[in-house]
């Protein structure tokens, strides 16, 4: 549909209904021309996606046999990451030990595991030296143990070295350079022999509830509707897993965790979740710049000291002079111009970062939301008939940046905690869907609450006037001396998405023109991350208000989605009429990051899950 | 007398569309390791036409074959949970794989036609990462069957076939016989997908383990390839300002 003026109607008028239907949502009086605002009427229509339009309320979807196959499992998880295949191996191993049958399906949205995998990384081997003792035997992609760590603060042409310490959380002796995407792969290898069922390129689109309110599974994607929301010829139902127990690892922001802590209430206790966008490119360099093992980090330019967020270089050793480097930033970021991407390119003109990239070729990009928020930020983990693993609820340790070895002890904790009630003659359970809290206190009893606890008062001491180096100050007093152990709890800023300052109170960002050797365009670097997704269906990223783009976002944040997006999904075009702006979303660009869900100022923005095996195609990122 | 088997014959290719690919810094072939690998577009569009073909009853019997390394037993389980009823995974690995060129595989398709004595063999036009556009015509000569290539329409009439084809000029009928050998063209059909349920079922559908020896086919390939290079990288344009200038830039580098 598109609301159209009529010749007939005064278009005064039309202009006074349309602001006061934008004035009632969210909004704030502004100052509108009334011209503006007779274009904005003028919208065509984004968002056809069915949780936005049901499709029992859609003519187009009458007769449409909507039936689901249905499958029993005893444990499904959802998400092929190091926690949902941690989880799985860890049950068929106690399977095997104990003797007992145990039908343990995953499903990944990713059409091979690893495929959305990005990090890094550099991996502490705690959580994999319990899960298989013997990975080296296995062959487990662990190449390059760490040799030099390195780190600075950065100013637009020097650098000042800070000394890598022992005891400081950035500290990486005994870890390995990894390419996470590997290793998830091998996990993957490893799960298959044991037994359980991996359904890759299907994405578990909804969660199922039983009558009593627990979780009864989930329903894969539907597949075969086209982009207008109708029902093509090949239209597919998904299909129903049920299980006893519905273990949730999504991964940072996960659509279906966001669903359940408004259902279960999971998230009253702790703060809202903060965030940052991670940005990655993979390198091969010329071989006299290699050092295979060196870890590099560093903080400041050309971020400003109140915008948390840094760089890391990992060289690894596999063969061919590869480095693995990145940039993060903070997504409590104040400045609606700021573009992660494009600090991200500047910052690679560094002369110390420019010196190790010269001469050489970048072939892979990819970027993804990652947690800060810690122990501050960690919900309830467990419901009827389901609990969180992994990223979703947050594991990471935020200064060491590390979270794959707290996601993979995540999902061995969750499965030893579901073994004995899952192979149990009688579940005792008061719901359908097994309630499992020991998994929760098992948590609270091991290594990941004690790490997460010590390092919980780092991220929100930036906090401060003097941002950055405050933040520093603090980490080498009480963390560095007294480990964590001071009895006060420091907040976060909030919500990420309420951090925005309006545009005409901040200063747009000169950023520099990409020179094709060492800095990049956009759309090549999405061309790099190999994403693509089926054209004709609906777009996934959809807006619960089309109009509220252009009313709220574009009028007050001068259209952050535009920066924000490492993909280039969302771009604000003019009208056709000629008058104004609208707001194109090129969904098949997305590499499911899920920053714009979490950092939209209008919380409009709802990602879902597309069609499976779409999004990106990393491979070993 | 309905026909009663058909052979669909799959290839795995490197999804070159989207993902990236790269050299190898050996210039001796590109990047594979690591790279997603999946079912050759056209031949999605070949096994949608066969299991057609089998919901209308024109046929019995559909067997999915497809030659290479262990991964293609994931290709051929995609075939099964489309709809075919059973599969043939020809083992080709390590060197021999790398070798594999259309000759092989149509020798090898030929022999497995022949055997399992097939009336119709569908294959996609073309493999998406050699765009070689061979295999379903050397098939049919080996066998010295009649082919219908490019089809965009496939429809049977007794013993023989009826095929649209695609060409340079626009569409050609022609009436073959059966046995025969047909390519799938783009518009042939729209591919169902394969659903979750059904992939599970296929798991139960046999896939029957040959080598290229068993059906005494030789693997020697009589082409070496000698050096595979990115393409070269697009220059800018140059602008110039008049017709002279023009003139004189064509002059200058040898065009005229």
């Amino acid at each position: 549909y598109s609301v159209t003026k009529s010749s007939l109607e005064c278009p005064f008028l039309l202009c006074i209904r349309a602001l006061k239907t934008v004035q009632a949502e969210h909004a704030p009086p502004q100052h509108y021309t009334w011209r503006r605002n007779c274009s904005s009427a003028v919208m065509p229509r984004i968002t056809s996606h069915y949780t936005i339009f049901p499709r029992d309320k859609d003519p187009r979807w009458e007769g449409v046999e909507m039936e689901r196959f249905a499958d029993e499992a005893d444990v499904v998880i959802v998400g092929g990451g190091p926690a949902g295949l941690s989880a799985a191996i860890r049950l068929k191993q106690l399977a095997k030990e104990q003797e007992k049958e145990l039908r343990v399906c995953l499903v990944e949205k990713a059409s091979q595991i690893g495929a959305h995998t990005l990090s890094g990384a550099c991996l502490e081997p705690s959580a994999l030296n319990e899960l298989f003792p013997d990975w080296k035997e296995r062959g487990a992609p662990l190449n390059t143990p760490v040799t030099e760590d390195l780190f600075s603060i950065l100013t637009e042409k020097y650098r000042i070295p800070v000394p890598m310490l022992p005891g400081l959380p950035m500290n990486n002796h005994g870890n390995y350079i990894v390419r996470l995407g590997h290793f998830v792969h091998w996990l993957g290898e490893q799960a298959e022999e044991l037994g359980v069922e991996i359904y890759p390129g299907y994405a578990a689109a909804e969660v199922l509830f039983h009558e009593d309110g627990s979780v009864k599974g989930i329903a894969t994607n539907d597949v075969g509707i086209a982009k207008d929301g109708s029902p093509k010829d090949v239209f597919e139902r998904g299909m129903e897993l049920h299980a006893k127990v519905t273990l949730f690892g999504e991964g940072c922001h996960g659509h279906l965790a966001k669903q359940l802590y408004r259902q279960f209430n999971l998230r009253e206790n702790c703060e809202p979740q903060t965030y940052a966008i991670g940005l990655k490119e993979l390198w091969v360099i010329d071989e006299k710049k290699w050092r295979p093992g060196r870890v590099e980090h560093s903080v400041g330019w050309p971020l400003n000291r109140n915008t948390y967020g840094g760089s890391f270089l990992y060289h690894l050793n596999e063969g061919e002079p590869l480095v693995a480097l990145g940039f993060v930033v903070g997504l409590d970021y104040t400045n609606p111009y700021l573009s992660p991407f494009r600090e991200f390119q500047r910052w690679k003109h560094h002369p110390f970062v420019a010196k190790t990239l010269e001469g050489g070729d970048r072939i892979a990009y990819g970027a993804r939301a990652l947690n800060e928020g810690g122990y501050q930020c960690l919900p309830k983990v467990t419901f009827p008939g389901g609990m969180l693993i992994g990223c979703s609820p947050g594991f990471m340790n935020v200064p060491k940046i590390k979270g794959t070895h707290t996601a993979m002890k995540s999902g061995m904790l969750a499965a030893e905690a579901i073994f004995p009630k899952v192979t149990a003659e009688d579940p005792a359970s008061k719901t359908a869907g097994l309630h499992i809290p020991e998994y929760e206190d098992n948590l609270k009893k091991s290594w990941i609450w004690k790490e997460l606890y010590a390092v919980r008062n780092i991220r929100p001491s930036f906090h401060n006037y003097f941002g950055l180096y405050g933040g520093m100050v603090y980490t080498g007093v009480f963390y560095w001396i007294l480990r964590g152990k001071e009895p006060w709890t420091l907040k976060h800023a909030g919500l990420d998405s309420a951090q925005l300052k309006p545009a005409k109170e901040c200063t747009p960002i000169e950023y520099p023109k990409p020179d094709g050797k060492l800095s990049f365009d956009l759309l090549s670097s999405v061309a790099l991350s190999g994403t693509n997704h089926e054209g004709d269906q609906p777009p996934h990223l959809t807006l619960k208000d089309d109009s509220i783009p252009v009313a709220n976002n574009l009028a007050i944040y001068d259209g952050p989605e535009q920066r924000f997006c490492p993909a280039g999904v969302y771009e604000y075009v003019p009208l056709e009429t000629g008058e104004g702006m609208r707001l194109q979303i090129n969904a098949q660009n997305c590499v499911h990051c899920k920053t714009c869900d979490i950092k939209d100022p209008s919380q409009n923005i709802n990602w879902v899950v597309p069609e499976g095996s779409g999004g990106p195609a990393y491979n070993g990122l | 007398m309905s026909p009663a088997s058909v052979f669909v014959c799959l290839s795995l290719t490197l999804l070159s569309d989207y993902p990236v690919i790269r050299v190898k810094p050996d210039n001796s072939g590109v990047v594979t390791d690591g790279v997603k690998h999946s079912m050759n577009p056209f031949c999605e569009i070949a096994v949608e036409e066969a299991v057609k073909l089998k919901e209308k009853k024109f046929i019995k019997e559909v067997v999915a074959v497809s030659c290479g390394p262990t991964q293609v037993t994931e290709t051929i389980r995609t075939a099964l949970a489309m709809g075919c009823d059973r599969g043939i995974h020809v083992e080709v690995s390590g060197k021999d794989y790398e070798a594999m060129g259309p000759l092989q595989i149509a020798k090898i398709f030929a022999a497995l036609a022949k055997k399992e004595e097939a009336s119709l063999v569908i294959l996609g036009k073309q493999a998406i990462d050699d765009d070689c556009n061979q295999t379903g015509q050397m098939t049919a000569a080996l066998l010295d069957w009649p082919q219908g290539t490019f089809a965009s329409e496939v429809t049977i009439d007794g013993e023989k076939v009826k095929v649209v084809r695609e060409i340079d000029g626009g569409l050609e009928t022609i009436k073959i016989s059966m046995p025969a050998v047909l390519t799938a063209d783009l518009r042939l059909n729209t591919p169902r997908y394969a659903t979750l349920p059904n992939i599970m079922k296929a798991k139960k559908k046999k896939i029957a383990n040959m080598k290229p020896a068993d059906l005494g086919v030789d693997m020697v390939s009589r082409v070496e390839v000698l050096r595979v290079d990115e393409p070269p990288t697009r220059l800018a344009g140059v602008k110039v300002e008049t017709v002279d200038d023009l003139v004189a830039k064509l002059k200058a580098n040898g065009t005229i």
